[in-house]
């Protein structure tokens, strides 16, 4: 957008309630940051659960606040490790979960009453929803206790991420069975955290990010609305969002100003909210993505302390800080441990969370706030005339808009019209840092097969069959899956399994391809 | 006759951006352009790549799997009659896996960071020698 050399009074909207009170344009809470720090929360997992359980002991002890669970792909696209199509995948971009079994090893000496954890799960996301409760029990921790997030976003899925399963009728159904769950029994649970950031990270721009995003957002409410049961004030409360926060400082902290503002704006006015709480926009959100680069890596350091400084300014209530390494490797300990100190030294040190909204107020800060809503009303808007966002997301219509914005992003880089330092301006024609992957070795893999198979082995076979006869019926019928999902993992049938009864039923997602 | 080039993802990492941006580059530089969308197993590129009679397959890996996909992906290429056809493979690909992705077949490897134009003209020599060799 066109800016202007300065601002002054004229340029921004006159009306700014206090930070805490509607629309929450100065942030959700009175106090700011002063009554509550964001969470530090970093994303990991890897390998094995053995493994990944050792980080997140390691990531605790470091001053982790909450734990973020990084899944394989065979786990998010609904397969066992043992699944023919699958071997090079298992345990490579994040840790894999079959079972039950995984899950305790996962959790093993992690008190899940007193942290919280967030899981980037979709597809299979009540699944792992069920995993944790299970465990949960196991641990004596009562599901009013449990706190965290699970993802559950299916539809950026079908226009990013990609690892959708089933299409978008069952799997809106599958995501409103877990909100009113979630409402019902696990309210401290997070049931959804509606995420721009694979839209960002694929291309789109900020506005589009949290516009695409909040219509997504509309979709879910309506589907849980629609059936009923429940009022937008059971359930509000307990879906959450989540961003990228890339490098366009002033943007990033109007984004989430305008993103807080319009969420508040259409949960009363749509949903005729009565609890100003329902209309607060819950927000999490990852520095780093597509904003990091490869050459000069030690750039990124800068980067992402810069994003986060923005993110707090923005108001989030928690964060990922991307390692510098993360461009070309699995970050090491070293890494992972310098983008958590990025944060404390953020909250502890700089003195930006003494005051609620420090930039509240500045003209021009005001003025991108108000011209981002604008942008957010009209992109959501022109979402609603193709049909709404599951038929432009069957259309291609939204991957679309994002794959011309990537395109013309990348000959900008390349032109050199766009600088990014030490990619295209300040080069020193160093070779960029060796990419290195992570291999899961023969052993760890070796072990995770196995394990699986004495599950299969060592839990009663007939029960684990009527169990998934049990998922089949249900998803085939109209009642709430969450409580059979449940008894279907305590009883030690597999992720891959229930997905398999749940293809049966519903056949699987059929991808439009533009591009 | 413009080139045709299949672009495809084989395996079920779903980022596609990096794909869709070299698909549109080589459209915007005069090949016939096949996407498969994401999550396709080896045999299904392969098939594609006959039916669609294309000059070159051109594979995007992200994941890190790259080593063990393109191999499947010449196999599956082997098996249906179609070995000469060039497998690129664009990615986050470590420079040291480039000699290997070569040994397996692959007959270019542009890593993350290849400008678009390099890669499309590099493309379009392969194409034009796969077609010199048929002739």
């Amino acid at each position: 957008m066109g800016l202007k050399p300065f601002y002054e009074p004229a340029d921004a909207s006159g009306e700014l309630p206090d930070p805490g009170a509607f629309p929450f344009t100065r942030g959700n809470f009175a106090g700011g940051y002063r009554d509550r720090l964001w969470t530090f929360r970093q994303y990991s997992g890897f390998g094995t659960p053995e493994q990944t359980n050792a980080r997140y002991r390691y990531l605790l002890k470091q001053g982790g606040t909450g734990l973020s669970v990084a899944l394989d792909l065979p786990t998010q696209c609904g397969y066992d490790s043992d699944h023919p199509d699958v071997e090079e995948e298992v345990g490579r971009v994040g840790v894999a979960l079959d079972s039950l079994r995984d899950a305790e090893i996962l959790f093993d000496g992690i008190p899940l009453d007193r942290i919280s954890t967030s899981f980037t799960i979709n597809g299979t996301a009540a699944i792992l929803l069920a995993f944790y409760l299970a465990v949960g029990e196991q641990q004596g921790v009562a599901r009013a206790v449990l706190r965290g997030t699970i993802q559950n976003d299916i539809l950026k899925e079908y226009a990013s991420r990609g690892t959708w399963i089933w299409p978008p009728r069952p799997s809106l159904r599958l995501i409103g069975d877990t909100i009113e769950f979630c409402a019902d029994q696990v309210p401290r649970f997070n049931a959804i955290s509606v995420a721009g950031a694979h839209f960002r990270d694929a291309g789109a721009s900020a506005a589009q990010e949290m516009a695409f995003t909040l219509q997504d957002a509309v979709t879910y409410c309506d589907e849980v609305v629609a059936r009923g049961r429940m009022t937008i004030d059971r359930f509000a409360p307990q879906v959450s969002f989540f961003f990228y926060t890339h490098g366009d400082f002033f943007e990033e902290v109007a984004k989430y100003r305008a993103g807080r503002r319009r969420w508040a704006r259409i949960v009363r006015e749509r949903y005729q909210a009565a609890d100003d709480r329902s209309c607060m926009f819950r927000v999490g959100c990852v520095c780093g993505g597509a904003s990091l680069y490869a050459p000069q890596a030690h750039n990124n350091i800068v980067r992402v302390a810069y994003e986060a400084l923005a993110a707090v300014l923005g108001g989030v209530q928690s964060m990922f800080t991307a390692a510098w390494d993360e461009p070309f490797a699995l970050p090491t300990e070293d890494s992972t441990t310098l983008a958590l100190r990025t944060q404390q030294v953020l909250a502890y040190e700089s003195g930006v969370t003494a005051v609620a909204d420090p930039l509240g107020g500045s003209y021009y800060v005001e003025a991108m706030t108000d011209r981002m809503e604008e942008q957010l009303v009209e992109i959501m808007a022109d979402l609603e005339r193709q049909g709404g966002m599951v038929k432009a997301i069957e259309d291609g219509y939204v991957q679309r808009l994002i794959a011309e914005r990537a395109y013309r992003e990348q000959r900008d880089l390349e032109s050199g019209e766009r600088v990014v330092v030490g990619v295209n301006r300040f080069a020193d024609g160093e070779p960029p840092p060796e990419v290195a992957g992570y291999e899961m070795d023969a052993a760890d893999r070796a072990r995770q097969l196995e394990r699986l198979a004495s599950v299969r082995r060592e839990r009663d076979s007939r029960e684990a069959a009527r169990l998934l006869r049990e998922v089949g019926a249900a998803a085939r019928g109209d009642v709430n899956l969450m409580p059979v999902l449940v008894d279907a993992v305590k009883g030690y049938c597999t992720l891959g399994e229930i997905s398999d009864v749940l293809r049966e039923a519903w056949g699987e997602f059929q991808q439009p391809v533009v591009f | 006759m413009a080139p045709r080039v299949l672009v495809a993802k084989p395996g079920l990492d779903g980022h596609d951006r990096g794909a869709k941006v070299v698909a549109r580059a080589l459209r915007d530089g005069g090949f016939e352009v096949i996407y498969t969308g994401i999550r396709q197993r080896p045999a299904e590129i392969a098939a594609a790549a006959v039916q669609e009679d294309v000059q070159v397959v051109g594979l995007s890996i992200l994941s890190g799997a790259h080593v063990s996909l393109t191999r499947k992906t010449v196999e599956a290429l082997r098996a249906a009659g179609a070995d000469d056809v060039p497998v690129v493979v664009g990615g986050t690909i470590p420079a040291s896996d480039v000699p290997r992705l070569k040994e397996i077949g692959a007959a270019a490897v542009y890593p993350t960071g290849t400008a678009l134009d390099a890669m499309v003209e590099s493309m379009r020599e392969l194409c034009s020698q796969a077609s010199r060799s048929s002739t």
